[in-house]
């Protein structure tokens, strides 16, 4: 295969929409802390931006089939650390989700799990020999995706697990699953259901009830839906004039999980339709990178990022408007914080890395 | 064969890309529902999330006696609350904190951490009430403490040691009960009405009406701006009849022992006094009344917070004679009725005693007049026994027994009259002759009170206009202010004038040698009245039980005026195991003293007093030089009234201020 892979190659219109959007979420991010404690986190976001970017840069570099045929360790690293959390790890919040490196710093590795798993689902698909799925495909499939959910939701952080369903799904669909294996699976859904609801903790069974009531808890579980929606509500056409509800304390961490309400307070339902667009935009771009993947395995990298990209926004505006319960998913590129961006911009060298070698053969 | 290098199904591609345009297009269209549809909705949502209306509240109005001093007034308390908005860390603040404001810093540190569970922008109080020398720690230490702060309230002043507490009444948080009441429907939970007494019974004029600030809040509830504001209407201040000076003196009359005495100007109805004992303190309440205080002020056996003058129905005693003696009279008997007293006489099978056994004694031949200003039991019951209950009851009813004096004030009681009437509705029984003699003395069923016997007494002493008493003046009262009364401002009631005179007469000489309170008498006053010891239990039953316990002691009464005809004054004492009626007429002799004296000094008659002396008053101490050194002890103003007192000290105002 020629190596020759040219920087002309790279999505620049992707990477300019990205940035457009990144640029977006600074500028409300430092609207919405500006006297707050948080002060300042515009300027880590951007650095953060730019890290990113660097990231993606040197992500596309090394050849993703290199990578592939190197999945195997790196999936097992990936499980030995989830282990090494659940047998090691340090208790912080109520959840076990991070180690403690020698140099002091924190390791979180379940959002590393997600990158490898997609580089290990999109190998497992790419390999398969028929064009529907066997049994016995399936689950393996399954069981790939499975296990590292499971420790996971042992840790427990049902967040963090929950987005590894799209990875699952998404591969699944696109590999060929027969209806009846779908209907098992959504059956296997609903019999864990019941179990499922047990094992929630009060917290979450409370976001979920607020989600079905919002006014059953006005001050509790039901307040940060409430006052997401006022301040979306109050945002009208054009966007509120004093977007009192963002700077008033009323809408509650406006810098990361409602950043898109603190956006649609200020510049209303045509800026946020805006925003919209723009995640479209992206996200059928992305589409078309894997429609013009050199192969499967391809294909289906850049489409299990499609996944999880879709799947946050799905999550995040879905809370934000009330369509969805209260989770702690941030909205990708615009909600602070250091790991999602960093892993946004990962999963974009990605996409760079499959689209940049898409004349090879 | 299938492999790597086959594609992925484009089908299956371009579904995708379908599936996520709908996601998008529904979250569009949650958008939409929000900030299109439903905008105006949220809009409104976010208006009351950020603006808040606080009220400003309204000082109720002060109460004064008739000269215009200051009875009850109030007084600016602060509270000390901590902000728990900031990142402030109170637990190490504690010890400084408590120290400054005189608290144990363990049980600050206990209540910090009891409302820890609360939303942060709600302050915690930790104490009510500080003084000025925990004001001026806070003040001072605004920049080492910013989490410490202060509110300000009116809180009711009240004289110290329960003076005329039965009469003001007390004022507290209105509560559920009354607020489903149709009178109370328009005031708001957490209001401060009146609970009792003249708070009460004028409670709409004293309460003013609280204003309110619109103010720009964030979410912790702070204050960012102000946007429009109503000041308050503050409270009228009332003016009783009641007069200081004769008010301190009746509650020095009465110090030490249980009962009542109440003090009224016959020729208009005002009441110049009214004290009940035992009293409680209405500044327990005024902050919050513990339950365990309030627990003791309600199951105490004396009943302290029954105003006794107004609510305690007892039998009369012997001052139910004179009402006795004007049936008699008017009923033609009473002139021509001649007994000999022996000690006692047989009625219907029973043999009646004489109270006069235990002195040793006889009264002898008795007269009317003989009969009232020795009090001779023998007497009337021969005298009830020729009326008979249903006359009897006739006259004590024209004389207001029986019925409520419609005084201004809540929770009168009607006492009783009992008649054959009576006891059949009652009792479903019949009247027995019997029962009629024990009334002629002012025993048996017959329960009066205080006031009733006041204004019954009084009107017979005026030659038969009864008036109704009042606390207050319809003329210092805005326009239809005056609670309306069921009972007429005036009632006349045939008194020829000889039997006016032989009545008059007769209880002028109850305080003379030859009555039954010689002790009672007051050198050069025309004073008159009626002594009465009225039983609670039958002697026997009495002998059976108590052993003497006090329950069971004899009540003593007095009703005394002066002068004898048209009087300008009555005063009613009633001595709960208090033995006898004279002593309970010394009391009454003390209150009218005061009277007379206050009046010789003055050139004008009290009625017409206009000077009004009015200073904003705040109590000190009296111990205190006046200064104050701000510890324990609130500052204030002075004034004293422009008269040259000599012997008797004048009140300058209610005690407390100097």
């Amino acid at each position: 295969m020629a190596r020759y892979v040219s920087f002309r190659d790279f999505d620049w219109p992707l990477v300019i929409f990205v940035l457009i959007i990144c640029a977006l979420g600074v500028v409300e991010i430092r609207s919405a802390t500006e006297h707050t404690k948080f002060a300042g986190a515009h300027l880590r976001q951007i650095y953060w931006v730019i890290f990113g970017f660097a990231a993606m840069f040197l992500v596309s570099l090394v050849n993703y089939q290199a990578l592939l045929d190197q999945v195997h360790w790196m999936y097992i690293a990936s499980i030995t650390s989830l282990m090494a959390v659940m047998l090691f790890g340090q208790k912080y919040l109520g959840a076990r989700r991070w180690i403690k490196l020698p140099g002091g710093q924190h390791f979180q590795p379940s959002e590393w799990v997600k990158l490898i798993l997609i580089l290990a689902v999109a190998k497992y698909f790419s390999d398969l020999h028929e064009k529907e799925l066997t049994w016995p495909d399936f689950i393996k499939a399954g069981a790939i995706v499975g296990v590292p959910m499971l420790m996971v939701l042992a840790q427990p952080d049902l967040g963090t697990a929950l987005t590894y369903i799209p990875i699952a799904v998404m591969a699944l669909f696109l590999g060929g699953l027969r209806v009846k294996q779908a209907l098992v699976v959504l059956l296997l859904a609903g019999l864990t259901m019941p179990l499922a609801w047990h094992k929630l903790k009060p917290y979450q069974k409370d976001r979920l009830v607020s989600f079905m009531q919002p006014e059953a808890d006005k001050q509790g579980s039901g307040y940060q839906v409430i006052q997401s929606l006022i301040a979306v509500g109050s945002g009208g056409v054009w966007g509120a004039k004093e977007t009192s509800q963002t700077h008033l304390n009323f809408l509650p961490v406006p810098q990361t999980d409602f950043i898109f309400s603190a956006f649609a307070e200020a510049h209303g339902f045509v800026g946020a339709l805006g925003v919209l667009l723009l995640y479209f935009i992206v996200l059928m771009r992305l589409t078309q990178n894997a429609q013009t993947a050199p192969d499967r395995a391809g294909t289906f990298l850049v489409m299990g990022v499609v996944a999880v990209l879709s799947f946050h926004i799905l999550v995040n505006v879905g809370m934000v408007v009330g369509f969805m319960p209260v989770t702690g998913i941030p909205l990708p590129l615009m909600s602070y914080g250091g790991s999602s961006v960093l892993f946004m911009f990962l999963a974009l060298g990605i996409v760079m890395n499959v689209r940049m070698r898409r004349f090879v053969n | 064969m299938f492999g790597r290098e086959e594609k992925v199904s484009a089908i299956r591609l371009t579904a995708v890309q379908y599936i996520i345009l709908a996601i998008f297009l529904i979250l569009a269209y949650g958008l939409w529902r929000l900030q299109v549809m439903q905008s105006d909705f949220y809009s409104n949502l976010s208006e009351k999330n950020r603006v808040r209306d606080v009220p400003i509240l309204a000082p109720r109005g002060k109460i004064l006696d008739r000269e215009g001093r200051i009875i009850v007034d109030n007084y600016p308390s602060f509270s000390a609350l901590l902000l728990r908005d900031s990142n402030r860390d109170l637990y190490a603040d504690a010890d400084l904190i408590a120290q400054g404001l005189h608290m144990d810093p363990k049980e600050l540190r206990d209540r910090i951490r009891h409302f820890a569970s609360m939303p942060q922008y709600q302050p915690i109080f930790i104490k009510d009430d500080i003084t000025p020398d925990e004001l001026a720690f806070i003040e001072s230490h605004r920049n080492e403490l910013p989490e410490l702060d202060t509110i300000m309230a009116h809180r009711r002043l009240y004289p110290r040691n329960g003076f005329m507490a039965h009469l003001i009444g007390y004022v507290g948080e209105v509560s559920e009960d009354m607020l489903n009441q149709p009178q109370w429907e328009f005031y708001n939970p957490g209001d401060v009405v009146g609970k009792s007494g003249v708070e009460l019974q004028y409670n709409q004029l004293l309460m003013g009406k609280n204003g309110s600030r619109r103010a720009l809040v964030t979410a912790r509830g702070r204050e960012v701006g102000r946007l429009s504001e109503t000041p308050a209407v503050p409270g009228r201040q009332l003016k009783l009849t009641v007069d200081v000076d004769l008010q301190i003196a009746a509650e020095q009359a009465l110090e030490g022992k249980n009962g009542a005495i109440v003090a009224m100007d016959p020729r208009t109805g005002e009441i110049l006094a009214m004290v009940s004992r035992p009293t409680f303190d209405p500044n327990n309440f005024a902050v919050r009344i513990k339950a365990e205080d309030w627990n003791k002020l309600v199951t105490d056996e004396n009943h302290p917070l029954l105003n006794k003058a107004i609510q305690a129905q007892l039998a009369p005693g012997s001052v139910f004679k004179i009402i006795m003696a004007t049936a008699g009279l008017q009923e033609g008997i009473a002139q021509n009725l001649h007994v000999n007293c022996g000690g006692g006489a047989s009625f219907y099978g029973r043999y009646f005693k004489c109270w006069v056994v235990a002195e040793h004694r006889v009264h002898g031949p008795v007269d009317i007049s003989k009969g009232i200003y020795q009090s001779c039991d023998v007497f009337f019951y021969t005298l009830a026994e020729k009326l008979g209950i249903d006359r009897i009851a006739k006259w004590a009813t024209l004389l207001g027994l029986g019925q409520r004096t419609g005084i201004d004030l809540p929770q009168e009681v009607t006492g009783v009259m009992p008649s054959e009437e009576w006891k059949i509705r009652n009792f479903k029984q019949k009247w027995y002759a019997g029962e009629t003699i024990s009334v002629g003395i002012g025993q048996g069923a017959v329960a009066t009170t205080p006031i009733q016997l006041a204004r019954a007494i009084a009107g017979i002493a005026s030659g038969g206009i009864l008036r109704r008493p009042h606390v207050t003046n319809p003329t210092d009262l805005p326009v239809g202010m005056m609670p309306a009364a069921n009972v007429p401002n005036e009632m006349k009631i045939p008194l020829d004038p000889e039997n006016w005179q032989t009545i008059t007469d007769a209880m002028a000489n109850v305080v003379n040698p030859i009555g039954t309170a010689p002790s009672a008498h007051l050198k050069d006053i025309d004073f008159a009245g009626k002594t009465g010891s009225a039983q609670t239990i039958s002697n026997a039953a009495k002998a059976r039980l108590a052993n003497g316990k006090s329950k069971f002691k004899d009540n003593g009464w007095f009703v005394g005026v002066e002068p004898r005809r048209n009087p300008e004054i009555v005063v009613c004492t009633l001595l709960e195991e208090g033995e006898h009626g004279y002593l309970a007429a010394r009391a009454a002799a003390q209150v009218i003293k005061a009277y007379v004296e206050k009046q010789r000094r003055q050139p004008t008659k009290m009625a017409d007093h206009k000077k009004s002396v009015e200073v904003g008053a705040v109590w000190t101490t009296p111990d205190s030089d006046g200064e104050g050194d701000g510890s324990g002890r609130l500052q204030g103003g002075r004034f004293t009234l422009d008269v040259t007192s000599k012997h008797v000290p004048l009140a300058t105002a209610a005690p407390g201020v100097n």
